[in-house]
């Protein structure tokens, strides 16, 4: 393990440390076409909080800082498709980062399961309670797993693609495109 | 015309400048009511932060009666709505409101606050404060300006002004038929529930027409909003 190894130098080199410091794991890099070619790793689930304390506890890496962490929504044309989360990690201490890491899940069920990496950084609690309630993916180990933005009670998450939003669309004085047509149909319905 | 003052205004000057006061009850019950104000100290989003540049020195909110802003909603007898709406803090804003004395008014300040503003097509913005409570003054913008809420205060002081201690006009604390306490929403399965209060708020009636065939018309040409209400 060389001590200049950071990730502004590639993703490749963490997955090669990764690779010999969690057997078993599986790190894949997903390249970025665009000219800031911020590649990201796609790492396992189950080895997922061991990859984790690696990469904060490398005396090279030292990712002590979680910034972010972020749900996205991959549905697939044909059903199925799966659920992501990204996770941005800087080092504070080695002044080096931003490392992308995403996580993705079996099926997009709801809930479908993901280990909590809140335990690794404590920053990422709130953020994960946010894409629990928004996304509906359950974080295994979190410390205090609650919707955060909605209501308990609340039945669905709002930024699936699949979402249906409440048909309150009985006023709408100056509606136009997507909210015209919502807003005529709303009256269509009344109007039955 | 206001009060109902046995002597007319010409004369009542007259005697101001003898030394005699002349008034009404009701003159002196409105003119103590307007000037003082006390807003509910509560800020929702970013029009806070004009609401809190108003009470400040530069723009001086206590010229107009209204700095003292109460931290409890038992000693005030206005409530700035001002910010946006969540329908999660919704049923919270209507139990301030019902727990504030009468007599009590609303401001709505920011689009938000009036009709859910950039957030009115979205999940989880309540459409406008008027929806549950009554709303006496209206300020558009997004924020408004510190200037907007003055004009506000003094479209509301007079307003006040103008109220009478009987009949039509009067204030709603002396109107035993009245409501007193307003509808607080629960939370429901997708929105709130109810999503208004019927009493409060109805949709206004608005026919959304098109000359054409919708697919034909280009979007900023298709909609007519006629108001009949």
């Amino acid at each position: 393990m060389s001590p200049e190894r950071s990730p502004n130098m590639g993703v490749e080199a963490v997955q090669a440390a990764l690779a010999a410091a969690v057997p078993g794991c599986t790190v894949e890099i997903i390249a970025n076409p665009s000219p800031a070619a911020q590649h990201s790793l796609l790492i396992d689930a189950e080895h997922a909080v061991a990859i984790a304390e690696f990469l904060r506890d490398d005396a090279a890496l030292r990712l002590d800082y979680c910034s972010n962490v972020t749900g996205v929504d991959w549905p697939a044309k044909e059903g199925g498709g799966f659920l992501e989360v990204v996770y941005h990690l800087y080092s504070m201490e080695k002044k080096h980062g931003p490392l992308v890491l995403r996580l993705r899940t079996q099926d997009r069920s709801a809930p479908a399961h993901l280990p909590s990496l809140t335990p690794v950084w404590r920053s990422a609690e709130l953020q994960e309670r946010e894409i629990f309630d928004l996304f509906g993916i359950h974080f295994d180990g979190h410390p205090d797993l609650r919707r955060l933005l909605m209501w308990e009670g609340f039945v669905g998450h709002p930024m699936r693609r699949d979402y249906v939003e409440p048909d309150d669309y009985e006023y709408e004085p100056t509606a136009h495109d997507a909210v015209l047509q919502k807003a005529q149909q709303h009256q269509r319905g009344v109007g039955q | 015309m206001r009060g109902i003052l046995a002597v007319d205004a010409q004369l009542k000057t007259e005697l101001q400048r003898q030394g005699i006061f002349a008034t009404t009850l009701q003159e002196l019950y409105n003119w103590g009511r307007k000037n003082s104000l006390w807003p509910l100290n509560f800020g929702l989003a970013c029009c806070a932060i004009e609401m809190i540049a108003s009470t400040m020195a530069r723009y001086d909110l206590a010229r107009f009666g209204a700095e003292v802003f109460r931290p409890s909603p038992r000693q005030a007898d206005l409530m700035i709505v001002a910010g946006t709406v969540t329908k999660k803090m919704a049923p919270q804003v209507v139990r301030l409101y019902n727990q504030m004395p009468e007599p009590k008014y609303v401001i709505a300040m920011g689009a938000c606050a009036i009709s859910g503003g950039p957030f009115k097509q979205g999940y989880n913005v309540l459409k406008g404060m008027d929806r549950f409570i009554p709303v006496d003054v209206y300020i558009p913008g997004c924020p408004p300006r510190p200037e907007a809420l003055i004009d506000a205060l003094m479209t509301l002081q007079k307003k006040i002004d103008a109220q009478t201690l009987t009949g039509e006009n009067q204030p709603r604390c002396v109107d035993a038929s009245a409501p007193s306490e307003f509808l607080v929403p629960r939370f429901g399965a997708h929105d709130l529930e109810p999503p208004q209060n019927p009493t409060v708020w109805h949709p206004p009636l608005v026919q959304i027409t098109t000359a054409q065939p919708a697919a034909t018309v280009p979007p900023t040409h298709s909609t007519a909003g006629a108001h009949e209400s």
